[in-house]
């Protein structure tokens, strides 16, 4: 009796609860996650410095990107945004091999900078790393004096090493950078002691000294003040001329303003890329419409 | 793409973007309800209909303001993106077409005020009822498509302007006709040919307003496209 009242109950249990289980009323936008996330948008263009194609990051046995193909036009700024741990990061520093620094993290996929491929067995670092520069959250001068962090590069890498040269490329670079004006009477006072925006600019300056193709940016300006922000955006804007530039940034105002294409990242997969002014107005994806407009619980 | 305005982490923003809109449908039911008085006060020739129109009118611009200032705030304090951005962009656009459509049924209740002292209903009637009727629904389906969300009612609505042009075309005919027949009618007429463009101006704005329901929904904007220009 009590047997056959128990399977009764369960029966009926799960003719009630298969319905509910398959109704996203919960968050419609969560329910697209479920789904395939091929990329959306125009994650390829013609003129690329940049070239990826199907990478997977895996940190040890927990993987970090999934199937990303991603290319960075000459002298394009592109934009990565997404929630915190969603791989942009790491997407980023596999572009200069930054992760072979971390142990047990293994880059998988075709990575190539003007055709060459970036994870060769031939490639060295640290010329690599020269044509891709990188810029940090925290501006991160070296303890030497302004005119050092700029010299310092050229002189490892044999681009210079005449005294006239040097301060031909320092002159130029922090002209560039747009902090020449602000410290060509103390080059030889050290970098550290200049405001965290100028040190911002001083590695920016220190970055282009050895006349990179790419220059990737982390976050450039999350420690900086609004008035110090607007002078890296406004320069990233007049680097674009010459340089590649990939940056990621927490700020999605900052994309908008800088960037001519924006990559969504999330949870290691890259959702959409498009027209900055596209992302911004008229998201194709519902988690690229989700994120930027703050609805992420 | 679906609209939710209502799942954003910060409720206050939540709260925000509905207070918008709705503060933008209630401006849009008391428009429409005033085509519908100016209209009525012409049709009975009610003097004092005709004056509260006018009054409703002062009402109007002050809600306009008000939209403008509160989507201003949002945009100052929230800047939104994607569909939060178009639906702040639209209701923007949309007060402004609305304030106008308050405009044209001022003009009718003025008209309205001035045939009710001259006394007889002139000639042209039927084409104003048969316009206004026409009109005001437009109305109506562009501020209920808005509310849903629907591209779809929103497209037939808009399509519907072409017929009231068209209606709006030969009622002018008409007028034309009655006052060639006789002069001592021109400026009864000319009064009737007023109205009658006043009430062919709502559809325009009614017209306005389905093309922001694209807008909010799709994302694109189809105004002055083929699709939306044969006004």
């Amino acid at each position: 009796m009590t047997a056959t009242t128990t399977i009764t109950t369960t029966v009926l249990d799960v003719g009630e609860a298969a319905p509910n289980s398959q109704k996203p009323v919960e968050h419609p936008i969560m329910d697209t996650l479920t789904q395939s996330t091929e990329t959306v948008g125009q994650p390829l263009c013609e003129s690329a410095t940049l070239r990826m194609r199907h990478v997977n990051v895996f940190y040890a046995e927990t993987q970090a990107i999934f199937d990303v193909s991603l290319d960075i036009g000459r002298n394009e700024v592109v934009a990565m945004i997404g929630p915190s741990g969603c791989g942009k990061s790491t997407f980023l520093r596999c572009l200069n091999r930054m992760n072979d620094t971390i142990e047990g993290c293994r880059v998988e996929g075709e990575l190539t900078l003007d055709g060459e491929a970036i994870y060769g067995p031939k490639v060295d670092v640290v010329p690599l790393r020269a044509r891709v520069g990188m810029v940090f959250q925290k501006p991160n001068p070296f303890p030497k004096t302004i005119y050092e962090n700029v010299a310092y590069g050229p002189k490892i890498h044999g681009i210079a090493s005449r005294r006239a040269d040097l301060d031909e490329i320092v002159e130029t670079s922090l002209q560039r950078a747009g902090l020449w004006n602000e410290v060509k009477d103390r080059l030889d006072k050290p970098g550290t002691g200049l405001s965290g925006g100028q040190q911002q600019r001083l590695c920016i300056a220190r970055a282009i000294a050895v006349s990179p193709e790419v220059i990737l940016m982390d976050e450039p300006c999350s420690a900086l003040d609004p008035i110090a922000t607007a002078r890296i955006e406004e320069l990233i804007g007049e680097l674009s001329e010459n340089y590649t530039i990939a940056m990621v940034t927490h700020s999605m105002q900052q994309a908008a303003r800088v960037s001519q294409r924006t990559a969504y990242f999330h949870l290691g997969k890259l959702v959409e890329v498009n027209d900055t002014e596209m992302v911004f107005t008229n998201p194709q994806h519902p988690l690229t419409e989700a994120y930027i407009t703050g609805r992420f619980g | 793409m679906e609209m939710h305005f209502d799942q954003h982490i910060s409720r206050q923003f939540n709260e925000d973007l509905e207070g918008l809109k709705t503060e933008m449908l209630e401006m849009g039911g008391l428009v429409t309800s005033q085509v519908a008085d100016a209209v009525e006060a012409l049709a009975n020739a009610d003097s004092a209909l005709a004056e509260s129109v006018l009054e409703i009118e002062e009402e109007i611009d002050r809600r306009e303001l008000n939209l403008d200032e509160h989507a201003t705030l949002i945009i100052a304090k929230r800047q939104p993106t994607a569909s939060d951005l178009r639906m702040v962009m639209s209701v923007i656009r949309i007060a402004r077409d609305l304030e106008r459509v308050g405009d044209e049924a001022g003009k009718v209740a003025k008209m309205a005020l001035a045939f009710s002292e001259a006394g007889s209903a002139p000639r042209g009637y039927t084409e104003i009822r048969h316009i206004a009727d026409a009109v005001r629904n437009m109305l109506n389906d562009a501020l209920d498509a808005y509310t849903r969300f629907d591209v779809t009612a929103a497209m037939d609505t808009l399509a519907k302007d072409t017929q009231v042009d068209m209606d709006y075309s030969s009622a002018v005919r008409e007028m034309i006709t009655y006052m060639m027949e006789d002069p001592r009618s021109i400026s009864r007429g000319i009064n009737v040919l007023w109205i009658l463009r006043a009430l062919e101006r709502i559809g325009d704005h009614a017209k306005n307003i389905c093309e922001q329901v694209v807008y909010l929904v799709k994302g694109t904007d189809i105004r002055h496209s083929s699709n939306s220009n044969n006004s």
